[in-house]
């Protein structure tokens, strides 16, 4: 899932400054998941800012709305029938979904209500974890299951690197070399020969190196 | 909880069985770190943590339930209202 955090409610209060109508949107996909955007985090989020505001002297109006996903044009389009009667719409969905009413709305300022942060699981209740950064070319086949582009600090394909200590890597005692767990699986596994196919540079032309990326599927047209 | 305070409330207690002693395992350890976070919340919108609490009873307790009663209302009238409450007085 796409996961993030709620921005400090000062830096939301100062940006619906200007507003006295505004909507709170939510979004039931991967943030209500992450416990971030759902619509609980909607009813949570409305109710602190009509407290503060009114607590300011400024007392502000909020629809509260979760869409069942911000990212799919059919959902953000049950928004067109109120949208007007409102000056901005506080979205806490992920950043796509975020720029997706920016783009349907143009007349409505869409205003972030999350810091989105990275594709991850859910470790355990209230821990997640990165685990992918959608590089385009996916080799968990050949590394065991272990992702070197998240897990490897330095996204390396020939790791693990001299800052690996006892499993470690450098930038934390917290962070697993993810080298190590890489070779670890491998060796259990039995596929260490899986390490000499892996090429030791990796083309980005993917990734993020040529701008945005778009998927277009004939079959799905 | 918040919606306790929107509605009026200076103060809010959140009463869960002892710990250890959930139905529902950890509902109440969990209750209380919601709680914390809407202190949180409180405290971030100048409304004040102290105006929420957690406490944790058994149902044959109804004295402690009384004494917690009596020592939160008090904790909550040295406080005074609530800024919304004040703000919405003045303004009436
Ligand atoms: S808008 Fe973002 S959070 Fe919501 S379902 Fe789509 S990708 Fe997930
Ligand atoms: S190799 Fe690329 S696609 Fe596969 S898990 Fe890692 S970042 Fe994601």
């Amino acid at each position: 899932m796409i996961t993030g955090t709620p921005k400090p409610i000062e830096e939301i209060l100062e940006m619906i400054d200007p507003y006295e109508r505004i909507v709170v949107a939510g979004c039931y996909g991967c943030v209500t998941v992450c416990r971030v955007g759902g619509e609980k985090e909607v009813q949570v989020l409305a109710s602190t800012l009509r407290l503060a505001r009114e607590t300011a002297g400024k007392k502000i109006t909020i629809k509260e709305v979760c869409l069942e996903r911000q990212c799919d044009p059919e959902y953000i389009e049950q928004m067109r029938p109120y949208i007007h009667d409102y000056q901005a719409v506080l979205s806490i969905a992920c950043g796509a979904g975020i720029q997706f009413l920016a783009e349907k709305y143009t007349a409505t300022p869409s205003l972030p209500g999350i810091n989105t942060g990275f594709l991850g699981v859910t470790e355990r209740q209230g821990e997640w974890a990165e685990r992918c950064q959608g590089c385009g070319d996916c080799v968990l086949h050949l590394t065991g299951g272990i992702c070197p582009v998240t897990r490897c600090a330095k996204s390396l394909f020939h790791g693990p690197c001299g800052g690996s200590v006892q499993g470690h890597c450098e930038v934390g005692k917290d962070t697993p070399c993810g080298w190590q767990l890489i070779i670890d699986r491998l060796k259990s596994l039995d596929q260490m020969d899986n390490y000499v196919k892996l090429k030791p540079y990796k083309g980005w032309n993917t990734s993020r190196d040529g701008g945005p990326r778009r998927i277009v599927r004939e079959d799905m047209i | 909880m918040l919606e306790a305070f929107e509605n009026g409330a200076d103060g809010v207690m959140v009463i869960g069985c002892l710990e250890g002693d959930c139905h529902y395992l950890s509902g109440n350890i969990r209750a209380r770190a919601r709680v914390a976070r809407v202190a949180a919340i409180l405290e971030s919108i100048r409304i004040g943590g102290e105006r929420i609490r957690m406490f944790n009873l058994s149902a044959g307790e109804g004295a402690k339930f009384a004494a917690y009663v009596n020592e939160f209302v008090g904790q909550v009238r040295e406080l005074g209202p609530s800024p919304v409450n004040v703000v919405r007085k003045n303004a009436a």
